[in-house]
This record gives C-alpha cells, sequence and structure tokens, in this order.
C-alpha cells in the first residue's frame, strides 16, 4: 500500500527519529510512504482566524497534492496533523475560505477538502490492524509500564479531528498493547504539556509538564510515549524535578518489530 | 481603529457568538494557563462581548494561551473561547511595530534540542 506523507519540517531536523523509525517501521507493514514533493511547512500552529488565508496555503498546496496522487495523507508529528486537518476541515466547509485559497493558489483543479487526512497512528489502526501489528511483533515490551502522552493536539477539536474520544481516548494505549506492553491511564495524558510558549515562558512549560509527569509517575508509568517533537522536548527538559523517560512511539515501534538498528 | 470598530473585528474573525455563553467558567477552570492568565477565557468573552476590550488588548494574557483547545472542547455551549483569544492577539499584532517577538530576540531563547516546530509555532503567534 502506497500512501501520501506530510514529514513537516521538524521531522526533518530535531526529530529525525520520529521520522525515520516511522518509516522503516511502515515498511515492515507492508506500507510505503510516499512523501508529497515539494511541501512546505504548515507554520506549526494553526491559523484559527477566519481572514488568516495566506498562512493555510501550505497546508492546501499538500492537501491537494495528495489529492492528486490520488492518495490518503499521513501525518506523524502531532502538529502537521492538527494543522492539516484543521486547514482541510476549512477547505470542506468554508465556502470563503475555500473560495479564496483556491483563488490564491489557481490549481489546475479547485480544492474543496477532499482528501483524507490520517495520522500515522490511525494508519496503524485503520489501515494495518492492532491485532496484525500484535503478530508482527519480535521483541514484545512485556512487563513494562507505559504511559500514552497524546498531549493537546493529537486530539482537539474532537469534532475536526476526529481520530479518538477527546476526553477518554484509547488509540495509543491500543497500541502500546500491539507492541506487548502494559498502558498506564493517567488523568494528564491529554492536558497540555505548555507547547511554544516555553520559548518565552519556562516555569509555565516546567509547570505544565511537570504536572504530566507527576501524574504518569504517581501512576506507575516506566516511560512514556509521545507523536510530538515540542512535547518530546518539554518531557526532557522542562521536568520540574520528575523523570521519567519519554520515547517517540514510533521508536517503540521499531523496536518491537525487529527494524530499529 | 475606533473601539466598537475593534469589537467587530474581533468577533468577525473569531467566528464566536459570544452570547452564546452562559458564564459557567469551565473554560477557565480547565485552562492549563489559568495561573498565568490576568484575565481568564469566561472574561475575555464577556468582555469583548460588553466592548470592555482595552484592558484585554494591553495585557499580556493573550500571549500565555498554549491554543491547547482544551477549552474549544469542553465548552457546553460551544463558544470556542480561544478562537476569541487568538482574534485579540492578532488585533494587536496586526498593528504596526506591535509584533511580540522579533528576530533579534531569538538567539538567546534558543537551546540545541528546541525542535523548530516551537520556534515556527511562536513566530506565527507573536508575529505578523
Ligand atoms: S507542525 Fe511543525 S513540524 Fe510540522 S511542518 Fe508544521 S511546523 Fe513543521
Ligand atoms: S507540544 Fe504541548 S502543545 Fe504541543 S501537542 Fe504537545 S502537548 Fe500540545
Ligand atoms: S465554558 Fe463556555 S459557556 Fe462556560 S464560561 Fe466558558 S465560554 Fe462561557
Ligand atoms: S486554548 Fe488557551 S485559553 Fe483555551 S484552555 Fe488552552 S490555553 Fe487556555
Amino acid at each position: 500500500m502506497i500512501l501520501s506523507y506530510y514529514p513537516g519540517c521538524t521531522l526533518k531536523t530535531k526529530a529525525k527519529d520520529l521520522d525515520r523509525y516511522g518509516r522503516k517501521s511502515a515498511e515492515a507493514l507492508g506500507i510505503t510512504l510516499e512523501e508529497i514533493p515539494d511541501w512546505q511547512c504548515c507554520g506549526g500552529v494553526y491559523p484559527i482566524a477566519k481572514d488568516e488565508i495566506a498562512t493555510k496555503l501550505s497546508s492546501v498546496r499538500a492537501l491537494a497534492a495528495a489529492k492528486a496522487a490520488g492518495q490518503d495523507l499521513v501525518t506523524l508529528c502531532s502538529a502537521c496533523h492538527n494543522v492539516l486537518k484543521q486547514v482541510n476541515n476549512d477547505m470542506k466547509t468554508d465556502e470563503e475560505i475555500a473560495g479564496k485559497a483556491n483563488r490564491y493558489l489557481g490549481l489546475s483543479e479547485e480544492y474543496h477538502g477532499e482528501t483524507n487526512v490520517i495520522h500515522y497512528l490511525e494508519m496503524l489502526r485503520d489501515k494495518v490492524g492492532f491485532d496484525k501489528i500484535k503478530e508482527l511483533v519480535k521483541n514484545p515490551f512485556t512487563g513494562k509500564k507505559i504511559g500514552a502522552y497524546y498531549g493537546c493536539l493529537l486530539l482537539r477539536p474532537g469534532k475536526v479531528l476526529k481520530m479518538d474520544n477527546p476526553e477518554n481516548p484509547k488509540i495509543m494505549e491500543d497500541f502500546i498493547r500491539a507492541i506487548g506492553g502494559t498502558p498506564v491511564i493517567y488523568p494528564m495524558r491529554n492536558e497540555c504539556c505548555g507547547g511554544y510558549v516555553t520559548l518565552e515562558d519556562k516555569a509555565l512549560a516546567n509547570k505544565r509538564s511537570g504536572k504530566v509527569l507527576e501524574n504518569a509517575k504517581d501512576m506507575g508509568a516506566d516511560m512514556l510515549i509521545t507523536a510530538c517533537p515540542l512535547c518530546l522536548y518539554n518531557l526532557n527538559k522542562n521536568t520540574d524535578g520528575y523523570d521519567v523517560p519519554v520515547y517517540y512511539f514510533t521508536e517503540l515501534l521499531a523496536e518491537a518489530l525487529g527494524v530499529k538498528d | 481603529m475606533q473601539k466598537q470598530d475593534k469589537q467587530e473585528l474581533i468577533l468577525r474573525i473569531s467566528g464566536v457568538n459570544a452570547r452564546k455563553c452562559m458564564r459557567c467558567g469551565k473554560c477557565s477552570a480547565t485552562c492549563p494557563a489559568y495561573d498565568e492568565m490576568e484575565y481568564h477565557p469566561h472574561q475575555f468573552v464577556y468582555m469583548v462581548e460588553s466592548g470592555n476590550i482595552e484592558p484585554l488588548l494591553s495585557s499580556d494574557s493573550i500571549y500565555k494561551c498554549l491554543t491547547c483547545f482544551a477549552c474549544v472542547e469542553r465548552c457546553p455551549r460551544d463558544v470556542q473561547p480561544a478562537k476569541l483569544i487568538e482574534a485579540v492577539r492578532l488585533a494587536v499584532i496586526r498593528e504596526q511595530d506591535k509584533n511580540h517577538m522579533k528576530k533579534g530576540d531569538l538567539p538567546e531563547l534558543l537551546d540545541e534540542d528546541l525542535p523548530q516546530q516551537a520556534i515556527v509555532s511562536a513566530f506565527r503567534k507573536y508575529t505578523k
């Protein structure tokens, strides 16, 4: 199976592992991720305001490229996933935004949200299947207590992203079970780590990330997994004194599938 | 810009209908940046609605919102306060010389592990 893939800028630089292990694992699962040609950075945060058009165009280009290839578009970074899905929703449901964006871009065929955007985790769940992954696991994480860290951008707004129940998600816990680990459910798993505000307010990031780590530790997690480079950064750097190792979920997947080297 | 025009602009570009708010405070109760904010999400809603926007325009609260969408998800009336906070912030930084962050500020904020995502996000949030 071939799917279009939008890696995003961070996966080309600071988060190369998230990308590399994601691609290797996908190959092992029979999926080729075909990078969209000449994609541009989505900007990291969804431009919320109704009159923001220019800032949405890089996303629309990527979405239209996947449409032209006739493929679903896979994202891996939580932030890219959030931006692309929300912009796609605008193109589908907001005529004014879609009209202006189409006029700016002058694509050979107008784009109106036709592409199906899925996060890598949704690809694992819906295209491969967690049962199938379980069968292919060579090195299970038996006995490991793993906490899923969803953060904020993977799930919300739930009505637009439609990935999982935003208040009681289970896709990452099912993933943990598939690779042989034991999921640890802790209330802070879908609360924000402090995000980009870490740039100018380290105290805030420490407080938010510290609360996540404290809660995960209290509930007995040996480690956390994330899909977001910024979550990883905040949870590693702004720990408020709590130490719980944090990994990209693709790294654990590659290890479980025996393709990590 | 006149005060009333600003209120109208903020409401229009946010797409928020502030009158739907029943002032339950749930948005503020769930906001992870609550302690750092001088004005809280529910206050943004009623202050914009009542036209009391000057204090919001000059408050640092507009740079504390993490855009985590918790208030959007959890508001029982689907008011989506984060969209209003975004619009107030835009009303400020779209004015000349009102960028909250300058290129020259960056070097001392960076460290070797900081992901690009944080930088591009901050620029999108703080500058025009
Ligand atoms: S979300 Fe982040 S990593 Fe992804 S393209 Fe946008 S800025 Fe780059
Ligand atoms: S980095 Fe923080 S802000 Fe971003 S998705 Fe992760 S939890 Fe949310
Ligand atoms: S949660 Fe919604 S209804 Fe309640 S105060 Fe906030 S905006 Fe108003
Ligand atoms: S989006 Fe902003 S205002 Fe809303 S809960 Fe998150 S940090 Fe608070």
